[in-house]
């Protein structure tokens, strides 16, 4: 790997009291007075049902929509059109089929500038990081949906992005191929230390992977609670079964049923029951 | 230049069927005993074609080069307009709904009228051809243009991309599928117009070399230059599968779909 030569910036992440309506026949409130921070080089998750505006903050923070009322700052200046030096993943890998993995990953290098021999150097590397080696001539419809989402994970990256935005990136995969891409991603993260905002509406995945979780719930998508968590670097998966993962899922699931989202008659108090 | 197995056994099926029509065509002729006049063994036809050898294939060249320059300037019509109704939301809405509905007229009608105005050189001709190859271009085009992922654009602004780069870079490439499907029955339509075109008024082709010998009765002929038109139109389609084979490589059948799962 290259990273002792590359020094990644990152940006820093604030929205303040943002606002969101989607003028139309019937308007509709996306979004209500929803402030957070994303400090530089931190990962922080928005967590919260369907529904609650997740994506929609995750493309306010792109640039890609303007808010209604209140402020998106970057770096402490306001966004005013897409954010180029960002990196995005979304639910789908929307990969460009004519494009071979090594293509794909290559597009974001050239859409920024770099010089081809440079970009194809980092696209192999980053490949190689994801488990991918041996995989770069393959075009998307030939590789797994697990491994088509690494390709777009390494096409957010490669240009070095100053924040990453991932929307639900491994939602549309199974349980286990999920696991080891938040493992992954786990690991991409304390190597490069750039600034993610990561939305899900898996309670551990969000614990698992974050620093800050914004808790959400929703119509319009209001911030419930913004939780720290304090657990130790690198984390593996089975932080997931000690006691301190256990009270924040139990914390989180708290938050959820006082907002009426979640009804458990039995009135549990023990933990990590929560959905996976 | 790798052919996978599943062609040549696709390939090895089409050449049986064909044989066992033909076979088919022999016994019936064979068995019953009908007139020549009526339906010629394909013996006859076989040998037919060989006496006529030059004849056929400078009839075939006639209506081929019809066809193909109808077929070309189809695209060039078609592919821009296409791009037009895509990018610009007023041509869509006052384009869109004038090819449609003008699809639906018989175009083929047309034809009569066209050699009373243009006369009986090649003009009328490629015009019946662009008039019925036109519209499964234009309408392919358009839907391969605009089925783009919301995410894709989303990609592309985050890219930076401005409108030609994201029309360059992604919206013709994903669009290459639906624009061959759409040429590929265009070609099949090219040639029918070519011959209809020929029928009405002309002095050369395969559709005049069909119509005349239908007038002396020559059934062998007739058959002769109708199998010179089927071979003519198989080799056009085929021109227009292998340009497709070579511009979209990525969605070539392949005999391992995944190679591995990690």
């Amino acid at each position: 790997m290259t990273d002792e030569l590359y020094t990644p910036g990152t940006a820093s992440i604030m929205l303040d009291g943002v606002s969101l309506r989607y003028a139309g026949r019937t308007s509709v409130e996306a979004l209500r007075n929803v402030s957070l921070t994303v400090e530089s080089g931190h990962f922080v998750s928005i967590l919260g049902p369907s529904g609650c505006g997740k994506s929609t903050i995750l493309s306010l923070v792109a640039g890609l929509r303007m808010p209604s009322a209140g402020r998106v700052l970057r770096n402490n200046e306001t966004i005013q059109g897409p954010v180029t030096s960002a990196g995005m993943v979304f639910q789908k890998p929307v990969l460009l089929e004519w494009r071979s993995a090594l293509g794909n990953v290559m597009l974001s290098a050239e859409a920024h500038g770099m010089p081809r021999d440079e970009g194809e150097r980092r696209a192999r590397d980053l490949l190689l990081s994801v488990g991918l080696a041996g995989f770069e001539n393959a075009y998307p419809r030939e590789l797994s949906g697990g491994m088509q989402q690494r390709v777009a994970i390494c096409r957010a990256l490669v240009h070095e992005p100053d924040m990453l935005l991932m929307d639900e990136p491994f939602a549309a995969l199974d349980a286990i191929t999920r696991d080891q891409l938040a493992v992954d991603l786990g690991r991409i993260f304390l190597k490069r230390r750039a600034s993610v905002l990561f939305v899900t509406h898996s309670i551990p995945e969000a614990i698992f992977l974050s620093d800050k979780v914004v808790v959400m719930t929703g119509r319009p998508g209001t911030v419930s609670k913004i939780i720290d968590i304090d657990l130790p670097r690198p984390r593996s998966l089975h932080i997931r079964r000690s006691p301190a993962f256990g009270e924040y899922e139990s914390q989180i699931l708290r938050l959820f049923e006082e907002a009426g989202l979640l009804h458990d008659e039995s009135g549990g108090q023990g933990g990590a029951a929560g959905p996976v | 230049m790798i052919v996978s197995r599943r062609a040549w056994r696709e390939a090895a099926i089409y050449l049986t069927s064909a044989i066992a029509v033909v076979l088919l065509w022999w016994l019936f002729v064979r068995l019953t005993g009908v007139k020549e006049y009526l339906l010629p063994g394909p013996d006859k036809v076989l040998s037919n074609m060989w006496e006529q050898c030059a004849t056929l294939l400078d009839e075939t060249a006639v209506t081929a080069w019809e066809t193909v320059l109808g077929f070309i300037v189809s695209v060039i019509i078609a592919m821009p307009m296409a791009v037009l109704m895509t990018e610009s939301r007023a041509a869509y809405s006052f384009g869109y709904p004038l090819v449609v509905g003008l699809q639906t007229v018989p175009k083929i009608a047309v034809a009569p009228l066209l050699v009373v105005v243009l006369g009986f050189g090649i003009l009328p001709k490629v015009i019946v051809v662009v008039l019925v190859a036109f519209f499964p271009i234009v309408v392919n085009a358009i839907v391969g243009f605009r089925t783009v992922d919301p995410d894709m654009h989303n990609l592309g602004r985050i890219l930076g991309f401005g409108r030609v780069k994201f029309f360059m870079r992604i919206s013709l490439p994903q669009a290459l599928p639906s624009i061959f499907a759409g040429l590929k029955v265009a070609m099949t339509l090219a040639l029918i117009g070519a011959i209809v075109a020929e029928f009405v008024g002309a002095d050369k082709g395969l559709g005049y070399l069909l119509l005349s010998a239908s007038a002396r009765m020559d059934s062998t002929l007739s058959f002769s230059a109708l199998i010179a038109l089927t071979l003519l139109g198989l080799a056009l389609y085929a021109a227009v599968a292998l340009l497709e084979w070579l511009v979209v490589p990525w969605r070539r059948e392949t005999d391992t779909e995944v190679r591995g799962s990690q």
